[in-house]
């Protein structure tokens, strides 16, 4: 080889390494191909409809969504903890009511009303995390139809909303934790010493719902987290995690996460109940509160995996899981030998003289079910099934009972894992709470939706999927992008519940409800003016309201329809104000007429070939 | 012996043949690439990172992917397992490693115009254990990041090394390690400095 040859190799060489291949990063994986076989599971062709109802709440939206399963379709908004011009919730006087000073709030966990441990499709209770407060939706017509709070002593009701059995008490606990009485200063520094968490049973009326608060547990200041409720064995029981039992008031991130275990609550919430009843609690804040120091066997803690996020009773009501966000396991608890622990008083300690119970002794087993485990739900066929948020995934594994070969190992239970996109927070299977879980399809639902669909700029939905738990495999069938941001959901069977579509013209007690032209009519009291509004096809009568400015004036608004979807609306231009009406609905709106001038109003929910034409005028004189 | 060492000492005097300097200047261009071009590349790649995170180490500065932002995410996503945040002003070599490489191209220009062959033995050898050096403090650097993790972390995780070379799964990343074209360049500027030696020998003048 002649030097010219050598130096000529040597610059090949030297090209060659300089060319770096541009091929996919280690680690990634391939998009998923889309089969024909997914699509047509979940299609739902026109006209055709969905199984099941998915009530997903919209997180700092205040709104509960409702889509139908399996086509993911969002099929209506139920208005709750925010105005909804759409429906014209927060308008008329009965929804402002209900708002009250609050222009939003922060839904968390819709609960489903029980009835022996089963979905009996009457009430949706959601949670308001930001104003303490919990709320009743009515799956008769969809409305909202009480706002409790904010909550007496209690801050951040993230705890909830956990129903009992049988619709009992929606269970509430505090994510924070704040001087009582409320409105006192205590310095945050102070926090282990001031502060005070609490745990509300809201006592539900069995025949029309109405909530009030039952009584309160006062616990230290931990943060609680979530719960649920008992059932068989642990019927008349209920569970929360909390993190930061080490009492820290400020810098959480750390100082949150010292300990390797924080507890769970164990709530004998019957005991408190007949705690109540025998006069234990004292008065606070309008609410008989338990101080569990005193009054024994309402309260217990467990020690749990650090810094847990969901517990989550199986269907039996014997298996309690526990799962450690900072730690990739899914503890399992035997509540039978709870029970025992409880009965025999073998405790390691009191924490505030709440009897602490022997993790070691009660644990059945951490199964190793991958990295982030927050929330887990069954399908009633004896599988787990617990989401991943830092490795973006569902596990699915067996509850107990084990061979003595799955205890050795107990990555043997661990079945299945598939990934979604990207770190799932909850994830719902149909009536996971209930005795009879559905056990079909699970929801999860993605805190990030990144890059998975055509960009809508900066604010990102949140990505939920579908996936069919029917076979030993996971799959995943179809994926939507959902309002901010689902913290969690209910599946409901669509055949389970017979909404009605019109309000019955007899079931219309409302004083102020016209039903005939002559009827209608307009009053003057000195400076009110009370308007009897009727609004059919396609007019409003009166069409014409006169008054004075600085006049008080109120419209009863009757939608005097029978007709299903024939609604209307009332906007007055330039005057904040637009009602919407049912059919067979009454809604009563008040304002000032401030202003001189001549405004018009008009159907603002389009009814009819002559919509257009429904209108009229406010004539203000000065 | 006597008569060994002698020769050694002549051949080590002997001076370069023009093809010795032409693949010298040559070994010099690809040296001043290695300066210039990327020497390392660590990426992460998770689940919800599918289009992975990036780290190119050049000789002089620390470049990351998505325009620099992959940095920050690294370092904010580290923060809960306690590991001090990656910034360029701890990488002492970066201002130290482009002098050098300017010492060795004046040293193989050098060798080029006046060379003998001990200039090139002078100039491989002390390139070799740069070469090994800043090898082994960037090894340092990886394996000191993993074990020095604040103990009042979020999230406790057993002390780790990033891997330097192939790739390992940390908790839910994949991450990978391989040198590029720079770090490529700096071996073919040692290839050329032994090239030159050898045709320079005895036998080819």
């Amino acid at each position: 080889m002649s030097p010219r040859t050598r130096l000529l190799s040597a610059g090949a060489l030297l090209t060659a390494t300089l060319l770096t291949p541009a091929c996919r990063p280690p680690g990634s994986r391939a998009a998923a191909a889309s089969a024909t076989s997914p699509a047509a599971s979940t299609y739902v062709a026109p006209g055709a409809k969905d199984q099941f109802y998915l009530f997903y709440s919209g997180g700092h939206s205040g709104q509960v969504y409702v889509a139908g399963l399996p086509s993911m379709r969002h099929i209506a908004t139920i208005p709750v903890f925010a105005r909804y011009p759409a429906t014209g919730y927060g308008y008329d006087e009965e929804s402002r009511k209900m708002l009250g000073e609050f222009t939003w709030g922060d839904m968390h966990h819709p609960g489903l009303s029980q009835t022996d441990g089963r979905y009996d499709g009457r009430w949706l209770f959601v949670n308001d995390n930001a104003n303490n407060r919990v709320a009743r939706i009515d799956l008769r017509d969809f409305k909202t139809r009480q706002i409790l709070g904010p909550i007496p002593n209690s801050s951040g009701t993230h705890g909830s909303s956990f129903v009992t059995e049988n619709t009992e008490y929606v269970l509430v606990a505090t994510r924070f934790s704040i001087p009582l009485p409320k409105g006192r200063y205590a310095d945050p520094q102070r926090y282990e010493a001031e502060f005070s968490g609490m745990v509300s049973g809201l006592a539900v009326d069995p025949k029309s719902g109405t909530l009030s608060v039952g009584w309160q547990i006062l616990t230290p200041p931990f943060n609680w987290d979530l719960g649920s409720t008992g059932k068989g064995p642990s019927s008349g029981w209920a569970f929360w995690t909390s993190y930061n039992s080490e009492m820290a008031g400020t810098g959480l991130e750390a100082n949150a996460t010292r300990l390797d275990r924080d507890y769970a609550a164990i709530v004998n919430w019957r005991a408190a109940e007949q705690a109540i009843k025998d006069g234990k609690g004292t008065l606070t804040g309008g609410v008989p509160m338990i101080d569990p120091a005193k009054v024994p066997g309402v309260m217990y803690f467990l020690p749990v995996p650090k810094s847990p996020h969901g517990i989550d009773t199986d269907p039996s009501g014997r298996w309690i899981v526990a799962s450690g966000k900072l730690q990739p396991v899914a503890s399992v608890f035997d509540f039978e030998k709870i029970r025992q622990a409880i009965d025999r008083h073998e405790f390691t300690g009191n924490v505030r003289g709440v009897p602490v119970l022997n993790y070691e002794a009660l644990l059945e087993g951490d199964v190793p079910v991958g990295l982030g485990p927050l929330h887990t739900q069954y399908d009633g066929k004896g599988n787990a099934y617990t989401s991943l948020f830092v490795e973006s995934a569902v596990a699915k594994w067996r509850l107990p009972p084990w061979s003595p070969e799955d205890r050795k190992d107990l990555n043997k239970v661990v079945l299945d894992k598939i990934p979604v996109h990207y770190n799932i927070g909850h994830l719902v299977i149909g009536g996971s709470d209930t005795r009879e879980p559905y056990g079909q399809y699970l929801v999860a639902m993605n805190k990030l939706s990144k890059g998975r669909h055509v960009s809508v700029g900066p604010s990102q939905p949140e990505s939920s999927e579908l996936i069919d738990i029917t076979g030993s495999k996971m799959g995943l069938l179809a994926e939507a992008f959902t309002e901010p941001e689902p913290h969690f959901a209910q599946i409901l069977k669509a055949d389970r519940i017979t909404p009605i579509e019109v309000y019955p013209k007899g079931e219309n007690h409302d004083a102020d409800a016209v039903w005939s032209a002559d009827q209608t009519g307009i009053t003057r009291t000195g400076n009110k003016v009370v308007v009897k509004m009727m609004a059919i096809r396609s007019k409003f009568v009166p069409d014409v309201i006169e008054a004075h400015a600085g006049d008080e004036i109120t419209i009863h608004l009757t939608n005097v329809e029978q007709t299903t979807d024939m609604i209307h609306g009332l906007g007055i231009v330039e005057h904040d104000m637009n009602v919407v009406v049912d059919p067979g609905e009454t809604k009563t709106v008040r304002f000032k007429a401030n202003k001189t001038g001549v405004y018009p109003f008009y159907c603002t929910n389009f009814c009819s070939a002559l919509h257009q034409e429904m209108q009229g005028y406010l004539a203000v004189k000065p | 012996m006597h008569a060994i060492l002698r020769a050694i000492d002549a051949f080590l005097e002997r001076p370069l043949s023009a093809a010795s300097r032409g693949v010298v200047l040559l070994g010099m261009a690809a040296l001043i690439g290695g300066g210039l071009l990327p020497l390392w590349r660590i990426q992460l790649v998770a689940p919800q990172y599918e289009e992975g995170l990036t780290l190119v180490m050049y000789s002089h500065a620390i470049a990351a992917g998505h325009g620099g932002q992959d940095l920050n995410e690294i370092n904010t996503l580290n923060h809960y397992i306690g590991m001090k945040p990656i910034v360029q002003s701890d990488f002492a070599e970066m201002t130290w490693m482009p002098f050098a490489i300017g010492i060795f191209a004046l040293l193989a220009l050098r060798a080029a115009a006046v060379g003998r062959i001990r200039h090139l033995v002078d100039l491989g050898v002390l390139f070799l254990y740069f070469g090994l050096f800043s090898l082994a403090t960037f090894a340092y650097r990886l394996w000191s990041y993993g074990h020095h993790l604040d103990p009042h972390a979020p999230m406790r995780i057993a002390p780790f090394t990033p891997i330097l070379i192939g790739q390992q799964q940390i908790a839910n990343f994949v991450q990978s390690s391989l040198p590029m074209a720079g770090t490529a360049c700096m071996g073919a500027f040692l290839m050329t400095v032994v090239a030159a030696i050898w045709l320079s020998r005895p036998e080819v003048s």
